[in-house]
């Protein structure tokens, strides 16, 4: 038994390695250097994501590698969305960069929960065994929970970091919870050998449903779906703004990974079930999210309940995968998702990222009446929050319209029409409190009337952004056609 | 004598399950309550994930309660660290206390 270890094949795992060899090598460094110099860890941290993109783009070869027992895959999906997720790491440190220096915030355990919580999310994007997917999950989770926590002062910041803990561990018991009855009823952990033992039908059917409803509550828990959602809008509102910006981009990523690798990957013989209790979280979040973003006046709520609503569209493709008939169809649906995904981190990044533009020290630009005005303080990030709400609200030729678009064929597709109709009067619903930031915007008289400071480089990237929500819109084929392509090599 | 069977355990575990679940979701007094909860918790995983491996003969459940046992350590040192520092916040472990984030 002791002498037939195998030394893994470490290729496919060079990026997770060199993460966190330099996580370490910045916790050193980080040590030595002074409060005046955190540049440097700053500079370090953005030097070592640059450095994981390279790694995964050079080592990218769309071929589907199996290492660690089984335990980590490494295929084009993976690469795709760990690009993705270096790529939104990048603009959250960017962005919060002034804003935590103006609060003397930007302690050296920042950026190494930064970087922890990247690697999390890389090894949850790469789980090929529940066993990776909870360690991936858990290293997420916990820097997560220390990040809300971190102005350790304020009680807001404190209460909604307990809650989002509370809750947190409460949804990784559930998948827990969830995995040990599929264990049981299938003889194995990993996600191929399930769906293998699903697949030979072998399985006491029983165990699995019962199991599933715990998988799918503990994914509905970490994508922040209705009912499971009533952390989302506390810890979004509660938690520093750059934390509330890091919380709200790539961490959905990674749960799109993970639903898609137990459910579609593992799960898929039970695909019956889970399409309907994802639907139910659809339709459900899609209907809660638009109607209470409406009675909200803290920007950060409001966009922690269209959060949930777009997480319901998200789910919406995920579901939309036909059983049995065209596998064509099936991959739309999973690309549709993707796709929202994809998008939904793109303009929540930028959203996120004009509320730290407008704040300063000892202010933050939480409420709505903070909006009012901003054409004639700043017409350029005016026009960059209209492009972003815009592509919220749905509105064609921006991202977000294409991304609800491609969600709501799949549906039809699938031939779930009610359901689509349903999702669009409600996304008209919530058009009206998106375009109202717009109306603040450019209608309204500033109350403040103070100049925005900001670093050249966050400018820079924050119009990127916005000219990335315009461009996407225009030419939405690009997108697309990665996230199918990254799929269907994968699949 | 009555044998113990693999339902046995599955029962023990979901009862061990049920009770931190309606810990967590019934209990508005204290949070150290809460995260003895979430312990408990783990706890049936871990019983549910040792039944199962013993009555398919295959060590992988075993080793995933090494796994969990760590990681719910360091869950729970986290759980404490922002309990400490609510705490030194607000003066007060009591979850109704909880409540300046709402609407």
């Amino acid at each position: 038994m002791l002498n037939n270890f195998v030394t893994p094949d470490l290729f496919p795992v060079i990026p997770e390695i060199f993460l966190l060899t330099m996580a370490c090598v910045i916790l050193l460094v980080d040590a030595f250097i002074g409060n005046g110099k955190r540049w440097i860890t700053s500079f370090l941290t953005l030097l070592t994501l640059i450095g994981c993109a390279l790694i995964t783009y050079l080592t990218m070869d769309g071929q589907v590698v199996l290492t660690f027992s089984n335990m980590f895959v490494d295929d084009l999906l993976a690469d795709f969305l760990k690009l993705m997720l270096y790529l939104s790491m990048i603009v959250v440190v960017i962005y919060s960069r002034d804003w935590l220096a103006a609060r003397q915030l930007d302690k050296g355990e920042y950026y190494l929960l930064v970087l922890f919580a990247t690697l999390g999310m890389m090894v949850m994007i790469s789980a090929a065994h529940f066993l990776s997917i909870y360690l991936g999950l858990e290293l997420m989770s916990l820097s997560l929970y220390a990040l809300v926590a971190l102005d350790r002062d304020s009680p807001k910041a404190t209460e909604a970091a307990m809650k989002y803990f509370i809750l947190g561990a409460l949804a990784s018991g559930l998948l827990l919870y969830g995995m040990s009855m599929v264990y049981g009823a299938t003889g194995t952990l990993e996600i191929g050998g399930v769906a293998q033992a699903l697949h030979l039908g072998v399985a006491n059917k029983t165990v699995l449903v019962f199991g599933l409803v715990f998988i799918v509550s503990g994914i509905a828990f970490k994508l922040g779906a209705v009912p499971f959602h009533m952390w989302v809008p506390d810890v979004y509102q509660g938690a520093p703004t750059p934390i509330t910006l890091l919380i709200a981009s790539a961490p959905k990523l990674a749960a799109f990974a993970m639903a898609l690798r137990m459910l579609v990957y593992g799960l898929f013989e039970l695909a019956e079930h889970w399409q309907q209790m994802l639907l139910i979280l659809a339709v459900l979040s899609i209907a809660l999210g638009n109607l209470a973003a409406i009675a909200q006046t803290n920007i950060k709520r409001m966009l922690a309940y269209s959060t949930i609503s777009h997480m319901g569209f998200m789910l919406l493709g995920l579901m939309s995968g036909t059983v049995g008939a065209d596998r064509h169809f099936a991959l739309n649906a999973y690309s549709s998702a993707m796709y929202y995904s994809v998008a939904y981190v793109l303009m929540s990044a930028g959203a996120f990222g004009v509320i730290l533009l407008l704040s300063r020290a000892g202010y933050d630009a939480e409420h709505l009446e903070d909006f009012k005005g901003l054409n004639q303080r700043s017409p350029w990030f005016a026009a960059v929050m209209l492009a972003i709400m815009f592509s919220m609200a749905g509105v064609p030729f921006f991202v977000g319209f294409f991304a609800k678009f491609s969600v709501l064929l799949a549906a039809v597709d699938a031939g779930h029409i009610a359901v689509a109709v349903f999702a669009v009067m409600f996304s008209l619903i919530g058009a009206f409190y998106y375009l109202r930031v717009v109306k603040l915007m450019y209608f309204d008289a500033p109350v403040d009337a103070a100049p925005i400071v900001a670093s050249p480089d966050m400018r820079f990237l924050l119009s990127l952004n916005g000219a990335a929500v315009a461009l996407f819109g225009i030419f939405p084929d690009a997108l697309m056609s990665l996230c199918t392509y990254a799929l269907l090599r994968s699949l | 004598m009555m044998t113990l069977s693999l339902s046995h355990y599955l029962i023990l575990s979901a009862i061990l399950f049920a009770i931190s679940i309606v810990g967590i979701f019934l209990n508005r007094k204290n949070l150290i309550v809460l995260l003895m909860a979430i312990e408990l918790m783990l706890l049936a995983v871990n019983l549910n994930f040792v039944a199962f491996s013993h009555y398919l003969n295959d060590a992988a459940g075993q080793i995933v309660v090494f796994f969990i046992l760590t990681v719910a350590a360091a869950e729970s040192g986290i759980g404490l660290a922002i309990l400490v520092v609510l705490f030194r916040n607000m003066s007060t472990t009591h979850v109704d206390d909880l409540n300046q984030l709402k609407g």
